[in-house]
């Protein structure tokens, strides 16, 4: 049985870690992440959800409650935004190393200073390189089912998975969500192994100093040292592409909603120049795109779902027909370009893809972006490659940059 | 030998092999509290002197399944083990969170206040060797005035320790203590009392360490004992607000024979550059807590 309901991004991950049987909740309240914190507390306080709710002091100690609870083996959901994650940032390391299947949703925001409450990528995009998995939502149903997902992959390639989504864009606005029977959410996620029981009679220490090379342990078997260790959490980031792309699968299968597990894409076959981005702005590039084919410029959009692992395979195969690559951001690494362009240039090299490039920072700290400035950045770009420019620097959308 | 000393329980699950250093008042403590708290319990700590004990991986000299954290960190870190347990109808076992007074005055205090507001329960240890002494014997808000550090190199600490165990009582948690490894039955009772105990529990180790404060490795227990014969460390233990003295620190109440704080300082090196002035503000100091805690303990008879 199955309901469909109009709720809020934030209220689909709240009704989605409900669904997961989660057994500890570590959250701080933050806008635009607060309203989460709030239902999963009327979940617990009401009886609708049986787990324990650590109400902490602080971020740091949100992803450090989730850490301890997931260590002994319990199934542990936090939410943070902006502020909040870059708080965290020593623990999201902790848990990534410590190979523990944490879920989290990033309620996308612009960082300070100054003070943003609005939406921008910054955030989630700022802890790329903390070893966590990154999925970047569309639409309030992608938020739940992500997050179900989400919890699946984590306890299948034993990392964290960051639930990514635009803060008040879909945090706070109402959609039709379809809400699957908990039976089949149980049936889809079984329950969670932890790889390491932590009981007396079996005592161990974790995560103790290691020192630069391969030591033996008291019975002469060499046993990894930190860098080894280290590969083993790329390698297992390497491979989880698969299990991503398994268990959107078998979700689609059981549910009948595909999110396209690494990628998605809209009307890319035939696309000469193709939009590209994270998130809802992705999803506004297909409206934007389906305006450019009316004007009868052949364009398609290429919405990256996971930044890490990078899909970079997939990349390659999504872009190869464009002529001409629009990018839109909401986040930069600053002294350099959009992080996603970066990373999809690096993914191009050596494949042929040798179309242009022009990547667009947009929206930041909420400022909105309409299809219709999408359309005309993308004719804008088409005009420059067009009139045979090649060193595209980066565009600052819709901002005064005299 | 005294007869309560067969009372401790008598399995070791802190093996030889410890990286600890010779003659550490931490190790001794260690070993006392594991044999207090016994098998089924689950230790959290930060990086510290107590992460180098551990030893390094793979090899442990500990017996009890334990967790490492960050050094912020501590007390969430028991806390989310709690709540882990809790979830999982596993709330027999004992969680236990050892930091040193870096990780607990300084930079653990925040979710330390944290967990002890939310009445999280587990036994939080903090093991005060009065500075950072796992890198190389930094100043703390633990380190006592007049004491040479490193990062009080020529002028020595300028302030007074921080009152922690003010702050701890603040909370009104059920059980506060204070313990030395100088006397391990003291330090003993008291972790066989906390781990019968529900809620947060508090417990200051008084810890000697020989490199940082600079006397002789075979001197840990003289030194610790000289602390308490000094008023330096205070045995005491408060239970649901109730302030009663315990062992040394209760005979030299009710005999009135508390030394003088320069028997104690003039045994460590790290005192060699304190004034007289200094010497006599942190008597001053100790006078004032020991009346106060006289004070209460007779107010609670």
């Amino acid at each position: 049985m199955t309901d469909a309901r109009i709720i809020t991004g934030n209220q689909a991950a709240a009704v989605a870690a409900r669904l997961c049987d989660v057994q500890v909740i570590a959250a701080y309240p933050i806008t635009p992440q607060s309203q989460l914190a709030e239902i999963l507390s009327q979940f617990v306080e009401s009886g609708q959800l049986r787990a324990e709710y650590v109400r902490v002091e602080g971020e740091h100690s949100a992803m450090t409650v989730c850490i301890g609870a997931s260590t002994v083996g319990a199934r542990v959901f936090t939410a943070t935004s902006a502020n909040g994650l870059l708080y965290m940032h020593e623990q999201l390391h902790w848990a990534a190393g410590s190979r523990l299947p944490i879920v989290m949703c990033c309620v996308n925001r612009g960082v300070g200073a100054p003070w943003s409450i609005f939406n921008d990528q910054q955030d989630s995009l700022a802890q790329r390189d903390t070893g966590w998995i990154q999925i970047y939502c569309r639409d309030n149903q992608e938020i739940l089912d992500t997050v179900i997902q989400a919890y699946r992959i984590a306890e299948t390639v034993y990392a964290p998975v960051m639930v990514c989504y635009d803060g008040f864009v879909l945090s706070h606005t109402m959609m039709p969500v379809v809400s699957p029977a908990p039976a089949a959410v149980r049936k889809f996620l079984p329950p969670y192994r932890p790889h390491t029981i932590l009981d007396a009679a079996n005592p161990l220490t974790l995560n103790s100093v290691l020192l630069p090379n391969r030591r033996p342990d008291a019975e002469g078997t060499l046993c990894d040292g930190y860098m080894e260790m280290r590969w083993k959490l790329q390698n297992a980031l390497d491979r989880a592409p698969e299990v991503i792309r398994e268990v959107n699968r078998s979700f689609a299968e059981a549910f009948g909603r595909d999110h396209g597990g690494m990628l998605w894409t809209h009307r890319t076959e035939d696309a000469e120049v193709i939009l590209s981005g994270m998130g809802s702005l992705a999803a506004e590039a297909t409206v934007a795109a389906d305006a450019l084919r009316e004007e009868g410029i052949r364009a398609g959009v290429v919405g990256i779902r996971v930044y890490r692992p990078f899909p970079a395979k997939e990349a390659v195969e999504a872009f190869r027909g464009a002529k001409a690559i629009v990018l839109f951001e909401k986040s930069i690494s600053y002294g350099y370009e959009g992080g996603l362009c970066s990373d999809l240039k690096a993914a191009f090299y050596g494949s042929g893809i040798l179309a242009p490039i022009h990547d667009h920072v947009a929206g930041l700290g909420g400022r909105d972006v309409k299809a219709r400035e999408l359309v005309e950045a993308v004719k804008s770009s088409l005009a420059r490659i067009q009139a045979g420019e090649r060193d595209l620097k980066t565009t600052w959308l819709n901002c005064a940059t005299e | 030998m005294p007869h309560n000393l067969f009372k401790i329980h008598e399995k070791e699950y802190v093996l030889p092999g410890t990286r600890a250093c010779q003659g550490c008042g931490l190790s001794i403590a260690y070993r006392f509290a594991l044999k207090a708290l016994r098998e089924d319990t689950i230790v959290t700590f930060p990086a510290c002197c107590l992460c180098v004990l551990h030893g390094l991986y793979p090899l442990t000299p500990v017996l009890v399944p334990s967790v490492n954290s960050t050094f912020a960190a501590t007390a969430a870190s028991a806390s989310g083990i709690a709540a882990g347990l809790a979830a999982l109808n596993r709330t027999e076992t004992t969680v236990v969170a050892f930091a040193g007074d870096g990780g607990t005055f300084d930079m653990g205090i925040q979710a330390l206040s944290g967990a002890a507001e939310r009445g999280t329960d587990f036994i939080y240890v903090a093991y005060d060797n009065e500075g950072y002494m796992n890198t190389g014997t930094q100043r703390s808000s633990a380190t006592p005035m007049g004491a040479l550090t490193t990062t009080t190199p020529v002028l020595t600490k300028q302030q007074h320790k921080k009152d922690f165990l003010k702050i701890m009582e603040a909370h009104q948690i059920p059980y506060v203590a204070t313990t030395t490894p100088a006397y391990p039955i003291d330090l003993y009772d008291k972790f066989v009392r906390a781990k019968r105990i529900k809620g947060t529990r508090f417990i200051h180790i008084h810890t000697p360490c020989p490199p940082g404060w600079q006397y002789p490795t075979k001197d840990t227990i003289r030194i610790g004992r000289l602390a308490v014969d000094t008023g330096l460390c205070v045995l005491f233990e408060v239970e649901n607000g109730k302030f009663r003295f315990t062992g040394r620190s209760r005979t030299l109440a009710e005999k009135g024979n508390k030394l003088p704080v320069v028997h104690y300082v003039e045994k460590q090196g790290r005192f060699k550059k304190m004034s007289i002035e200094q010497l006599n503000q942190l008597q001053a100091w100790v006078d004032d807590r020991w009346e106060e805690y006289r004070r209460r303990a007779a107010e609670s008879k």
